[in-house]
């Protein structure tokens, strides 16, 4: 007789409620046509995503102490429960920013269907507490947007995104694949805890396992050098979708990656924690510097993108109590103002029609006044600046880096920052200071569209962005209790 | 608990987001502004009222947990100097709201909006009693006189604005990186309890980004293009006040909390401060336009307080406040007459200029009166100041006080040179015959500014004697401002 293990229904229900809402929608797209497919499509991931929501705060809710489960292939915790309901915002925005998108129409169906098979990935991956669950779940959702990143294939650059993502991200699985290989092979274990328990600190092989396992996350994460395909598929995917990888996918990389290291190899910290801050390092210097020559916003958010994915990894290269929570806080209002300044520039390709570049946002503030004042906030958020949560964000990732007695690291990201302030505000001068009649540009004709549904979605991140500078305190009590579940 | 501070504060973004809001032509937006801004003075006046003179410590205060997880909070208060340099800011304030009101700046919403918020963040950097706060109102400033330069200024604004982000930004940026480590160090980032600190390195973080803004040679770089390209009324601002958060940081921050340092880096500080003081004044000397000689002058004084400031004693505290309230006002009311002037004969070059005191009284009168006290005549409230610096830093040695009163000779000759240039000599190519004397707008923004001066130099020990509380400044600053 086949012992079956016991199945946590509620743990894994944020998961399969996405799940079911790809297989829903799928069905419903035969019956509907024209408007009722795009609405009912829209409807149903708006709803998964909020019901994700939801059970990910009612499996907080009741789960004070955490554990593995469904034989020990999963956690159930409130680190994890953390990371859903930040996922299943970020997929709740990005449907509302992905709605008046002008999709062929029969690729819609699909397009929203991947979107929640996406989130559902990354909602297991959070939760994975082995190497087979681990990988499992980054496949599961890598697969969903490699296929997203192509899947407008009348857009010019799509398809070469998706191919590139495709290919970088396949060796970065692969990478991962083979570290964890190692891992097994030297440790004979799956479960991050037993791995740690198993001994073996310092044997070469583990440590080149632990080496890959770090390079694989780093490219889900796209923290230089392993961002190769980040700027090209940022740019090439429909915006929509790069607003959801942008947040969600950094949430789930950042978030497994700590993990990993501090459950499964907290015996070679040390080794880790210079590995980090040097990736961290590297993709500060790598994404400010590189950020300063583009033209196109969209490439300039996204080598932002991998400036900030090196800021969050101080907070995991302190690798103490506070260190966490300002990983965690973190990711609070990044993904809010990434997912907010995409928005902001998908509303502007659609008014324009063509890649939005820092010479067509000219006049963009004094035309579309509350688009406007959003995208300032949210660069000013990046830049890190007070009255936005960017700003409490790197106040706790640098002091967790003191904390840590690696004041140099406060050094690094304080020159970024410096660095940085050149591209994020001279995306505000593109806007507000010069003029679009100085600069010949015209929208593509009448009066731009108004867009209910995105700018809600603006309005909903830019109030995140400055929110989470007032309600620090409750957020840092969410974060700490959500990194009680970890061994810090 | 007192909610005085928090209302002088939040009056002016509360004021801020209603002109953002109100459906209103431009017109009665900029009324909706100057409006809020005299309020704000009455307020202020009434936090004088409440104010006790006779004690050093903090007052007014309030206190809010914000972060408690680092013992960060919402903490605002008064001492009596920080009170007089906040009744100069919405002095100052409102005489520019009310001239860009009066002038009609385009695109009004966002113009008087950015004016407010600016006004509630400097009264925030002046009032602020914990560190990371200060850093908040202190980086708040920075965003709408981006903005402001930006859009209403002149045609080098681009390069101007990207000088002067770069500056500040790399100064504000070594400060955070100071406050961390001293908040994180001290376990508090209380002002009133965190105690001394001997870290050359966090001294130098706060020193570097305050000498940015106040400025000190040689971190002045961004200083000619951003006060030339500015619109008139933010160039007063900048100056007048923004300059002065440099200096209240040096005496609210720096010069309590960093005693070993202070001491060890006084000569260093001092020789800083008269290189500025008298290069400064040399550049005002030789600058081709009104603008030019007041923001080197500018400079000038600003090299001026510090060497009040690190004469540490009762006489340059004293001084060095009176000082900074006196050069708010005149550098303000300058600048808002070379914009005046600029807007009668589209240039501020002398060599354009000349003779326009000849038909237009008020002009000259007022000119005449801000330049004269602007170069310290005796009897005018300037005179005291310097005089009290100076004699605050003879005793340092008489050597910072020879270099002190150079400069006060050079002022002389910098000021009186520039009011020539433009009142008296011959009549320039630049000015037309139909250049109209001060209209009753703008002396309504002027006058006011010249009375304070006025009503000071009848009084300067209302300023100079009650801005430590007992008049103690040494030993106020000495136990950490607590």
């Amino acid at each position: 007789m086949i012992i079956k293990p016991h199945v946590d229904w509620l743990a894994l229900s944020p998961s399969l409620a996405l799940l079911a809402a790809t297989g829903i929608q799928l069905m419903v797209a035969v019956f509907t046509s024209g408007w009722t497919r795009k609405l009912t499509s829209a409807i149903v991931t708006f709803g998964a995503y909020a019901a994700a929501f939801a059970l990910a705060v009612v499996v907080a809710a009741r789960t004070p102490n955490g554990g593995a489960i469904v034989a020990d292939s999963i956690f159930r915790d409130r680190y994890a429960a953390l990371a859903q309901v930040l996922i299943a915002g970020c997929g709740a925005i990005a449907v509302l920013i992905s709605y008046g998108e002008q999709w062929a129409e029969d690729h819609l169906a699909e397009y929203y269907a991947l979107l929640a098979a996406a989130g559902a990935g990354m909602m297991f991956f959070v939760q994975a507490s082995n190497l087979m669950t681990l990988f499992l779940g980054l496949e599961w959702f890598s697969i969903a947007l490699y296929i997203l990143t192509a899947i407008d294939i009348d857009l010019v650059g799509s398809l070469e995104a998706g191919l590139k993502y495709l290919i970088v991200g396949a060796v970065g699985s692969a990478t991962l694949l083979f570290g964890s290989a190692l891992v097994y092979g030297i440790t004979g274990e799956l479960s991050f805890d037993k791995i740690a328990a198993a001994g073996h600190p310092h044997d070469a092989m583990l440590v080149v396992g632990l080496a890959m396992i770090i390079v694989g996350l780093a490219f889900k994460a796209s923290a230089a050098p392993f961002h190769m395909w980040t700027p090209d598929a940022y740019q090439g995917a429909p915006t929509p979708v790069t607003s959801f990888m942008s947040s969600a996918t950094k949430i789930a990389a950042l978030v497994v990656m700590y993990r990993v290291l501090v459950v499964a190899f907290p015996a070679d910290e040390r080794l880790w924690r210079w590995a980090i801050a040097a990736i961290a390092c590297t993709s500060l210097a790598w994404g400010n510097i590189a950020a300063l020559v583009q033209k196109d916003v969209k490439r300039i958010l996204a080598y932002s993108s991998i400036s900030q994915a090196g800021f969050m990894m101080i907070g995991i290269a302190s690798a103490n109590a506070l260190g966490v929570r300002a990983l965690l806080y973190y990711l609070i209002p990044y993904s809010a103002m990434s997912l907010g300044a995409f928005a902001v520039v998908a509303a502007r390709e659609r008014e324009l029609r063509v890649p939005v570049t820092l010479d067509n946002l000219s006049g963009f503030g004094w035309e579309r006044p509350l688009l406007g004042v959003s995208m300032w906030v949210f660069m000013l958020g990046m830049l890190g600046f007070p009255l936005t949560g960017g700003f409490i964000a790197k106040f706790y990732v640098f002091s967790a880096a003191y904390d840590a007695g690696w004041w140099w690291l406060i050094v690094v990201g304080v020159v970024a920052t410096m660095i940085s302030a050149y591209f994020y505000l001279g995306v505000v001068r593109s806007m507000y200071l010069r003029d679009a009649t100085e600069l010949q540009l015209a929208p593509a004709g009448g009066s731009p569209p108004r867009e209910v549904v995105l700018s809600t979605g603006i309005v909903v991140c830019a109030i995140i962005t400055i929110g989470t500078f007032f309600a620090v305190q409750p957020l840092i009590d969410v974060c700490r209790a959500a990194a009680s579940a970890l061994p810090i | 608990m007192h909610w005085l501070t928090t209302i002088l504060i939040f009056l002016l973004v509360a004021g801020a987001l209603l002109v953002v809001i109100a459906p209103l032509s431009q017109y009665w937006l900029g009324s909706i502004a100057a409006l809020v801004s005299l309020i704000e003075i009455g307020v202020w006046i009434t936090a004088v009222g409440k104010f006790d003179f006779g004690s050093p410590g903090l007052q007014l205060g309030q206190q809010v947990a914000w972060i408690p997880d680092l013992n960060v909070s919402y903490a605002v208060g008064f001492y009596a100097f920080s009170l007089w340099l906040v009744g100069m800011a919405v002095i100052v304030m409102a005489a520019c709201v009310i001239y860009g009101w009066w002038v009609g700046r385009t695109r009004a919403r966002a113009y008087f909006a950015l004016m407010l918020m600016l006004t509630g963040a400097i009264v925030g950097v002046f009032t602020a009693q914990d560190l990371l706060l200060f850093y908040a109102f202190f980086e708040g400033m920075l965003i709408p006189l981006y903005v402001l330069i930006g859009v209403w200024g002149g045609a080098g604004r681009m390069r101007a604005t990207q000088l002067f982000v770069i500056y500040t930004v790399v100064g504000s940026l070594l400060m955070l990186a100071a406050i961390i480590v001293y908040g994180l160090q001290e376990g508090t980032f209380n002002l009133t309890q965190m105690g001394p600190s001997g870290s050359t390195w966090i001294f130098l973080g706060f020193v570097v980004a305050f000498a940015i803004k106040s400025p000190l040679f040689p971190l002045h770089g961004w200083l000619p293009d951003t006060y030339r390209e500015s619109p008139p009324e933010v160039s007063a601002v900048l100056s007048g006040v923004v300059s002065k958060a440099g200096l209240y940081g040096l005496l609210r921050i720096v010069i309590p909390k960093f005693p070993g340092p202070v001491h060890d880096w006084r000569i260093v500080l001092l020789v800083l401060a008269s290189v500025t003081l008298v290069y400064g004044a040399l550049l005002a000397f030789r600058a081709p336009d009104f603008r030019g000689v007041v923001m080197y002058s500018s400079m000038s004084q600003a090299g001026l307080i510090v060497l009040g400031l690190f004469a540490a004693n009762d006489l340059g505290f004293d001084g060095a406040v009176l000082q900074m309230v006196n050069h708010g006002l005149i550098s303000a009311a300058l600048f808002l007459l070379a914009g005046m002037i600029e807007r009668r004969c589209s240039t501020g070059e002398f060599r354009l200029l000349g003779g326009m005191a000849r038909g237009r009284p008020a002009l000259a009168t007022v000119v005449l009166a801000v330049g004269v006290i602007a170069l310290a005549v005796p009897l005018s409230t300037a005179f005291a100041g310097e005089f009290l610096i100076l004699a605050g830093v003879f005793q340092q040695g008489w050597g910072w006080a020879v270099v002190g009163a150079v400069g006060i000779v050079l002022a002389a000759m910098y000021m009186l040179r520039a009011i020539s240039g433009v009142l008296h000599e011959d009549v320039g190519p630049a000015v037309p015959d139909s250049a109209l004397d001060l209209r009753l707008g703008e002396l309504a923004v002027v006058v006011p500014l010249l009375l304070c001066l006025i009503g000071l130099s009848a009084w300067p020990n209302l300023i100079s004697g009650h801005a430590f509380g007992g008049n103690h400044a040494r030993a106020t600053i000495a136990q950490g401002l607590p």
